[in-house]
């Protein structure tokens, strides 16, 4: 179903050698992406409305991990150029993303106050 | 510390195994687990002395004896009977419990309570007795140490007993709270070093007591009561032991715990109290440094008897010494105030760090600001600045953030 | 073996797994203890890149702050019926499909670049200790001092920093927190919002207004709201 060209895992090669060879940004990405793909399963498949709350904050953890990765001078040497604009790229993304789940469990706790249900498919008295 | 202790590893491993990779792996691996080991043995044997001195001192505030029996006159081995008795106690777990999250939590309190540790330097500049040194520690040690509420949090809930969820739900509440005011504590002395650095905050106060950060100013005195309060309600101790009221609680968020998992609780517990108490007496208390010039450090009488290597590396023992007198004095005095002053309802609990302690360290925060920039040599005898001792220090870290502004402002730049 | 790469994969291991963990498992309990694991692994990962700073703030608002605030908010709602709230099959199926194939996406189009693959090593040390605050503290001032300036001649402040996005975030927190104390004041808010809706019966909002929030009377309340929805639908 899914027909994938043969050359589309072969970069995925690297991660074999994890343990001797040194680490680059792709690693990171890599884990990134998997944080992101799990957060967004999560947003669409969790009923539990704190359970789509906690996939968004995996979704903004991928994306961290992109912001930091690509700014490191540690993982890119002489070609991060970027200084400290990944890091504090992160850092906004960390502080807003407490904002956001403050205003969230609010909301979620007065959902749960007026419908007696913490399932986001019974949220359906807007429906018409 | 880590990097002498590197080489030498590397050295001892390079003899032993004939040559080592070119990334030291076996010395980097021995120096990590010979730091690790050395700060868990910290930790533990600091516990079992604990709780054996609070128990005397409970007994004596009472006008009673405490321990007399185990272990010859003063009762040394209490904590060692104690434990093995807990050892052989029936591992119980109610039938309703989460299993896993159940048997977790004491290990999260545990692994949370012994990591900040990692960031905790011992001893000063030429010799820092550190695990890592981290540009950051102040904020790393107190984040890390933040972490302890998920024990408390897991436990309770995971228990299915209504006295461990509203043991549970005290604790993340005030916990929660009062890590505000404890961080605007902290921020005093890292604003008058200049740095978050745990090091050069110690080292910057040296030279006698008159260069502590408690008597920088009258708002920093005050500070440090503020801060030794939160610190104690952060660590969950009496007066705001909340979470295990026992009276209204049965045992709080531990009551279905039971043998060895119960005294890992209190074994994160009392290195808690250790951990801040060291914090505090690196950040207001000199850490290092004595009450007195001593001359343990660079340039001292010690140095100059026995040159800078075993005189200096002397020094840092000796410095290591005199922290450690220091958080003992500070856990010394957190019992007192255990066996003293009864025990705040949760509605004072919370009074008590909104209304009162969270405004009194913003206040004292802005007025030592103040005070550091209309009298930036102090008032008192003031031998060492800040930006002296700064420029003294040498070392690959510590670049404060003012000479920074000043090259840049300069347009040196390349 | 190289300590750094090893790390690398310890962390990556433990965040990935916990990060599956949280979608795999169908308690919400479980779940936010898998989050903080796989959050506080990602905090390693930062140190790991020299990020220390970003590390510790992970450690102290998203692990130490936001996430206990989450779970505060399981504990609250998690009552018998809604610890377990299970997925119809052909969804998961569904989201499983299109969770891979974004997966494998984005991980190949990773390495891609070959420039990031790390096979060029890059100037490095683990004994080397960065410093992040002093810069980012700068930055955030509006002065950037880790950066070079484009030009040789241009002026100091040429890159104004964060400045002004420091101060918008700060009135934003100042807001959040007034409404976020807002919106969690309790039913009384809620009530008199609902109030208002002038399509709903009297009769249903007083049972909502008098109703026990953990009591079974709150359930039906709920349906009782549920059903004139459905009908009209």
């Amino acid at each position: 179903m899914l027909a994938l060209p043969s050359d589309t895992l072969l970069p995925l090669l690297p991660m074999a050698s994890l343990l001797t060879s040194p680490i680059g940004v792709a690693h990171y990405l890599v884990v990134g992406a998997v944080l992101f793909t799990a957060g967004i399963v999560c947003m669409a498949t969790k009923r539990n409305l704190l359970g789509v709350l906690m996939g968004v904050e995996l979704v903004l953890n991928g994306a961290n991990i992109n912001f930091v990765a690509i700014g490191s001078p540690y993982l890119r040497g002489d070609a991060a150029t970027l200084g400290l604009d990944g890091q504090l790229m992160a850092l906004f993304v960390i502080v807003l993303a407490a904002a956001e789940a403050a205003v969230a469990l609010a909301i979620a706790l007065n959902f749960y106050n007026t419908v007696g249900t913490i399932d986001v498919d019974r949220a359906s008295q807007l429906r018409g | 510390m880590a990097v002498t202790l590197n080489r030498a590893l590397d050295a001892l491993t390079g003899w032993l195994v004939g040559s080592i990779g070119d990334d030291a792996a076996c010395g980097y691996a021995l120096a990590a687990i010979l730091q690790a080991g050395m700060l868990l043995n910290l930790v533990a044997i600091s516990g079992l002395v604990f709780i054996w001195l609070e128990r005397k001192i409970a007994g004596r505030i009472q006008d009673r004896l405490g321990p007399t029996r185990t272990g010859g006159r003063f009762g040394w081995l209490q904590t060692i009977a104690d434990g093995l008795k807990l050892l052989c106690k029936e591992d119980l777990m109610p039938g309703k419990a989460d299993w896993l999250l159940f048997r977790l939590a004491p290990y999260i309190g545990l692994a949370a309570s012994l990591s900040a540790f990692l960031a905790l330097p011992f001893s000063g500049m030429p010799h820092p007795f550190v695990a890592q040194r981290l540009d950051v520690a102040v904020f790393f040690v107190l984040a890390v140490l933040g972490l302890e509420v998920f024990s408390v949090i897991l436990a309770g809930y995971s228990s299915a007993s209504k006295w461990s969820l509203f043991g549970a739900m005290r604790e993340a509440a005030q916990v929660v709270s009062y890590e505000v005011p404890l961080g605007l504590c902290a921020v005093t002395p890292v604003m008058l070093a200049g740095s978050m650095d745990l090091v050069t905050i110690g080292d910057a106060q040296q030279g006698g007591f008159w260069n502590w950060y408690l008597l920088h100013s009258p708002f920093a005195f005050i500070t440090f009561g503020v801060y030794f309060t939160c610190a104690t309600a952060s660590v969950n101790r009496a007066p705001f032991d909340l979470a295990e009221a026992e009276s209204e609680l049965v045992g709080g968020f531990h009551t279905e715990y039971s043998g060895l998992r119960w005294s890992l609780f209190f074994l994160a517990e009392y290195g808690s109290m250790m951990l801040v108490s060291l914090l505090a007496a690196i950040l207001f208390l000199g850490g290092w440094h004595g009450v007195l010039p001593l001359g343990l450090g660079s340039g001292g009488w010690l140095e100059a008897l026995l040159g800078t290597g075993i005189g200096g590396y002397l020094g840092a023992l000796l410095g290591l010494v005199l922290l450690l007198t220091k958080g003992l004095l500070l856990v010394i005095f957190m019992m007192w105030a255990r066996w003293s002053l009864p025990r705040l309802r949760i509605d004072q609990v919370m009074t008590t760090c909104l209304k009162y302690c969270t405004p009194i360290a913003a206040v004292c925060f802005l007025g030592a600001t103040l005070w550091q920039a209309s009298l930036p040599n102090g008032l008192l005898l003031r031998p060492y600045n800040a930006e002296l001792l700064r420029a003294q220090a040498a070392g690959p870290v510590a670049t404060p953030p003012a000479d920074v502004l000043i090259v840049d402002t300069a347009g040196g730049r390349p | 073996m190289i300590w750094h790469s090893f790390f690398f994969a310890l962390f990556a291991a433990l965040a990935c797994g916990f990060a599956l963990a949280v979608v795999l498992t169908s308690n919400v309990v479980r779940m936010a203890f898998y989050l903080v694991l796989s959050l506080s692994a990602t905090a390693g990962l930062y140190f790991l890149a020299g990020a220390d700073f970003v590390g510790s703030m992970q450690l102290m608002i998203y692990v130490g702050g936001t996430l206990v605030l989450l779970i505060f908010g399981v504990m609250l709602t998690a009552q018998e019926e809604f610890i377990r709230i299970s997925t119809r099959p052909a969804e998961v199926a569904l989201a499983a499909m299109v969770g891979l194939a974004l997966l494998i996406l984005l991980s190949s189009a990773a390495f891609r670049v070959p420039a990031w693959r790390g096979d060029t090593p890059a100037e490095r040390s683990l004994a080397l200790t960065p410093q992040t605050v002093g810069p980012i503290a700068m930055a955030l001032l509006g002065l950037r001092v880790d950066q070079a300036p484009p030009t040789a001649d241009s002026p100091p402040n040429d890159r104004p920093g964060y400045v002004l996005i420091f101060e918008i975030i700060s009135v934003h927190l100042l807001v959040v927190l007034v409404g976020a104390a807002y919106l969690a004041r309790g039913r009384i808010g809620a009530n008199s919002l609902v109030r208002q809706d002038p399509s709903q019966p009297a009769s249903d909002l007083d049972d909502l207004a008098d109703a026990d929030p953990s009591g079974s009377e709150l359930l039906e309340a709920s349906q009782t709201l549920d059903s004139p929805a459905e009908t009209g639908a």
